[in-house]
C-alpha cells in the first residue's frame, strides 16, 4: 500500500473539496508520482494560485506557496531561477492559468523554463461559484452564463505547444494510473511541462448542467476520452464532444535556467 | 568584486540605486522596462550574471513582482524596478509579500500620471499609491531620496529595513533624482552596515509565524530542510489560514505593530536649519532640493527660514511634525502632485499653526524663485 500520509498534512484535514470533486484523485496521481522520481520533501516547492484545485498546496508536506491568483507560474520561475536545484510544481485550475494568469502560462512554455504545471481543467470556476471560465464549452450554463456560454474555449494544450513547452499531456481523473504516469513523465521532463487533467467539479459544472453526481461525471470522461491516435483518423465533427488524451509533446529544447548558467560561466571565465 | 576603497563616479540616481542594490547583496532582479527606471534594469542585467546572481525580464509587472518574492523566499536578496504604470500592476502581489512577510525592495521612479501621462517628466504623483495602493489595513514603509548619493544610501537601506522587518520596502525616486548625474564617492563596503533577515535559530518546532516582541518571526529559507506553508490568506502561526477572530486579529495587529512599535528607527528626516526658523518647508525628493534653494533666498531677504526633509515617507515623521509645530509659525509643503502629503502634514500640526500648499503637476520641476515668490506672498512680506 502506497503511504500517502507520508506526503499529507494528515491535520490539516479534512480538505476543503466537496464530495465527488474530482481534485483528489489528481492529488494521489501527484503524490504517487512524486514519490517514484524520488525527489525528497525539502526538494520539492510546490507552488499554487487561487482557487478550489490550488488548496492542495494546504494539504501536502512540502514547501508550499499559495499566491494570489493567476501568479503561481510568476512566483515559481522566481524560485526555480534563485535555486536551480529545486523541483517546482505548479498547481493551478483552469481560470487560474488560462485567463488572469493567461500570459504568465504561455511566457513560461515559451522560456522553456523547468517547472511541471498540474493544470486541473474542471470547465468552470468552482471556488467562487460556477462562473464561466475560459474552458467553459459552448452551450454549457454557468452562474455568469444562465443561457449557456456563448464564447469559444481555449485548447490549454493547444496553447501550451503552440508556446513552445517541452512536454505536454491531457488526461482524465477517470483514468488516475494514466494520471499518475504522465505527471511522473513531467516531472522528469528538464523544461517546461503540462499535464492537463479533466476533472469534474459536480457542485457548480455538474449540478447547473444536468450533469449527475461525480460518479455520473467520471463515467461521462470515460465513455468520452479519445485518444490522440484514435482521434486522428476520426472526422473532427465526431470529435466535438470527445476529450482527445495522450502525450502531445514530449521533446527535448533549451530550459531557461540552464541557458542563464550558460551566460555565469562564460562571464567567470 | 565589492569596492573595497572609495571611487568617485559621475552617474545618475538610477544607477547609484542599481550599485547600492548589488553592494546591499541584492542577487534576484526580475523586471519589465518602463521610462524612467530602465536604466536600474539595464545596469543590473549586464552586472548580475557577474555576481552569480539572477537577471530576468518578465512578461509584465505582475510577474516581476511574483518573481521576486518567490526568489526571495528561498533567501536570496530580490528587487524589480518600476515606475507609475507598473506600480499599478504590482499592487496586489505587494500586498502580498506584506501578508506573507516576504522582504523584497520596489523601485519606483515617478514619473506623470494619471495613466501613461508624462514618460519622461518628473512627478510625486504615486506618495499615496505608495501608502494605500495595495487593499486592506497595512503599514508599509516608503523611502524618498534627494541626490544621487541619497539613491545610493537608501537603497542600501531600503534592503536593510526589508530584511529587519521581513516587509516589503518601497524607494521612491522622481525623475529627476532617478535621472540626474552627479558626482558622488562611491562608498568603501566597511562604511555601511548590512543587515540580513532574522533566521530560525534552530529547527525545532519552528512556527513560521511566531508572534514574538519584535513582531517580526524568524525566516527560514525554502529548500532548506524547515518545510512550511506560505499564504496570502489570514494565517495563525503555523502560517495555514485561519478564520478564527481572534488570531485573524492577532495577525494583523501585530503586522501593524512591527512597524509602528519601530517608527523610531525607520523614520528618518532631515533637520534643515530648523533651530532658529519660523517658516519652514515639509518636503522630499526633488521638490526638497528645490526648497534648500528657496530657503537660502528667503534668509538672503531675511526671512528665518528652514526644511523638514522627509527621507522616510512612510510611516510618517506625524511626531516631528507636531514637535515643530508653534516653534515654526507657517509650514509650507511644496510637492508634485496636488498636496497628497500635504494633507498628511495638516493632519499632524492638527490646526495649530496654517499650512500652505504649493503644487506643480505640469511636468516641471519646482522653479526656487517661483516658490520664493509664493512664500513672500503668503506672508504679505
Ligand atoms: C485578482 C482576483 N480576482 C478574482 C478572484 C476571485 N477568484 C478566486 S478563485 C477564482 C476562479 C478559480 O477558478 P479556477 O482557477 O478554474 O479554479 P477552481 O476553483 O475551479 O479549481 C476567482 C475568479 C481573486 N481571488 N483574485
Ligand atoms: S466547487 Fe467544484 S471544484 Fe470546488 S471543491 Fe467543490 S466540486 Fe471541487
Amino acid at each position: 500500500m502506497f503511504d500517502y500520509n507520508y506526503y499529507l498534512r494528515t491535520s490539516k484535514m479534512p480538505l476543503i473539496w466537496c464530495a465527488g470533486c474530482g481534485d483528489g484523485i489528481v492529488l494521489k496521481s501527484l503524490l504517487r508520482a512524486i514519490h517514484k522520481n524520488g525527489f525528497t520533501k525539502d526538494n520539492v516547492v510546490m507552488v499554487s494560485g487561487i482557487g478550489c484545485s490550488s488548496r492542495l498546496t494546504g494539504y501536502v508536506d512540502f514547501n508550499t506557496l499559495h499566491t494570489t491568483h493567476g501568479r503561481a507560474i510568476t512566483y515559481a520561475t522566481g524560485i526555480k531561477m534563485a535555486r536551480p536545484d529545486l523541483k517546482v510544481i505548479v498547481v493551478t485550475g483552469d481560470g487560474d492559468a488560462t485567463s488572469i494568469g493567461g500570459n504568465h502560462y504561455i511566457h513560461a512554455a515559451r522560456r522553456n523554463i523547468d517547472l511541471t504545471v498540474i493544470l486541473f481543467n474542471n470547465q468552470i470556476y468552482g471556488m467562487t461559484g460556477g462562473q464561466v471560465s475560459p474552458t467553459t464549452p459552448r452551450g454549457k450554463k454557468a452562474s455568469t452564463a444562465p443561457f449557456g456560454s456563448f464564447e469559444n474555449i481555449f485548447n490549454i494544450s493547444g496553447l501550451a505547444i503552440a508556446a513552445g513547452a517541452a512536454f505536454v499531456a491531457r488526461t482524465t481523473v477517470a483514468n488516475p494510473v494514466q494520471v499518475e504516469n504522465y505527471i511522473n513523465k513531467a516531472l522528469q521532463k528538464k523544461g517546461f511541462s503540462v499535464v492537463e487533467v479533466m476533472t469534474p467539479c459536480p457542485t457548480t459544472f455538474g449540478r447547473r448542467n444536468k450533469a449527475g453526481d461525480g460518479v455520473d461525471m467520471l463515467k461521462w470522461q470515460k465513455e468520452h476520452s479519445v485518444t490522440i491516435k484514435n482521434a486522428e483518423t476520426m472526422d473532427p465533427a465526431e470529435l466535438n464532444d470527445s476529450i482527445i488524451t495522450g502525450i502531445f509533446v514530449d521533446i527535448d529544447k533549451p530550459e531557461c535556467r540552464a541557458e542563464y548558467q550558460k551566460v555565469i560561466d562564460q562571464l567567470k571565465k | 568584486m565589492k569596492n573595497s576603497s572609495n571611487t568617485i563616479e559621475i552617474i545618475s540616481g538610477n544607477e547609484a540605486c542599481a550599485m547600492a542594490a548589488l553592494a546591499a547583496g541584492m542577487r534576484f532582479y526580475a523586471g519589465y522596462p518602463i521610462t524612467p527606471s530602465s536604466e536600474i534594469a539595464e545596469y543590473l542585467s549586464s552586472r548580475l550574471p557577474q555576481y552569480g546572481g539572477v537577471f530576468i525580464q518578465m512578461e509584465d509587472e505582475i510577474a516581476s513582482i511574483g518573481a521576486i518574492i518567490g526568489a526571495s523566499l528561498t533567501g536570496v536578496k530580490a528587487m524589480t524596478a518600476t515606475s507609475g504604470p507598473g506600480f499599478s500592476l504590482m499592487q496586489e502581489n505587494i500586498g502580498y509579500a506584506l501578508m506573507a512577510e516576504i522582504p523584497c525592495v520596489i523601485v519606483n521612479v515617478m514619473r506623470g500620471g494619471p495613466s501613461t501621462g508624462l514618460p519622461t517628466l518628473p512627478s510625486q504623483g504615486d506618495v499615496m499609491q505608495a501608502r494605500w495602493g495595495t487593499h486592506g489595513d497595512h503599514q508599509i514603509i516608503a523611502l524618498t531620496p534627494n541626490s544621487v548619493r541619497e539613491s545610493y544610501d537608501m537603497t542600501i537601506r531600503a534592503f536593510n529595513l526589508s530584511e529587519l522587518y521581513r516587509t516589503p520596502v518601497i524607494l521612491l525616486l522622481d525623475e529627476i533624482i532617478g535621472h540626474v548625474n552627479e558626482k558622488m564617492t562611491i562608498p568603501a563596503a566597511e562604511e555601511y552596515t548590512i543587515h540580513q533577515r532574522p533566521r530560525p535559530a534552530s529547527t525545532e518546532n519552528y512556527l513560521p509565524y511566531k508572534i514574538t516582541p519584535s513582531g517580526v518571526p524568524p525566516m527560514a529559507d525554502f529548500g532548506t530542510g524547515l518545510r512550511y506553508h506560505v499564504t496570502g490568506l489570514a494565517h495563525d502561526e503555523t502560517g495555514f489560514p485561519t478564520n478564527n477572530p481572534d488570531k485573524i486579529q492577532e495577525l494583523l495587529l501585530r503586522l501593524d505593530r512591527k512597524i509602528t512599535q519601530n517608527s523610531d528607527d525607520i523614520i528618518e528626516v532631515e533637520e534643515y536649519l530648523l533651530e532658529d526658523a519660523e517658516i519652514a518647508f515639509v518636503a522630499y525628493g526633488s521638490a526638497a532640493r528645490s526648497s534648500r534653494h528657496t530657503i537660502k533666498l528667503l534668509r538672503d531677504s531675511g526671512i528665518k527660514a528652514g526644511m523638514l526633509r522627509l527621507k522616510t515617507l512612510w510611516p510618517f515623521a506625524e511626531k516631528q511634525i507636531a514637535h515643530y509645530s508653534g516653534h515654526i509659525k507657517t509650514w509650507f509643503v511644496p510637492e508634485l502632485n496636488l498636496g497628497q502629503i500635504a494633507h498628511e502634514v495638516e493632519w499632524a500640526v492638527r490646526g495649530r499653526v496654517p499650512v500652505f500648499k504649493f503644487n506643480k503637476i505640469n511636468g516641471e520641476p519646482i522653479n526656487p524663485n517661483e516658490l520664493h515668490q509664493f512664500v513672500k506672498e503668503t506672508l504679505h512680506v
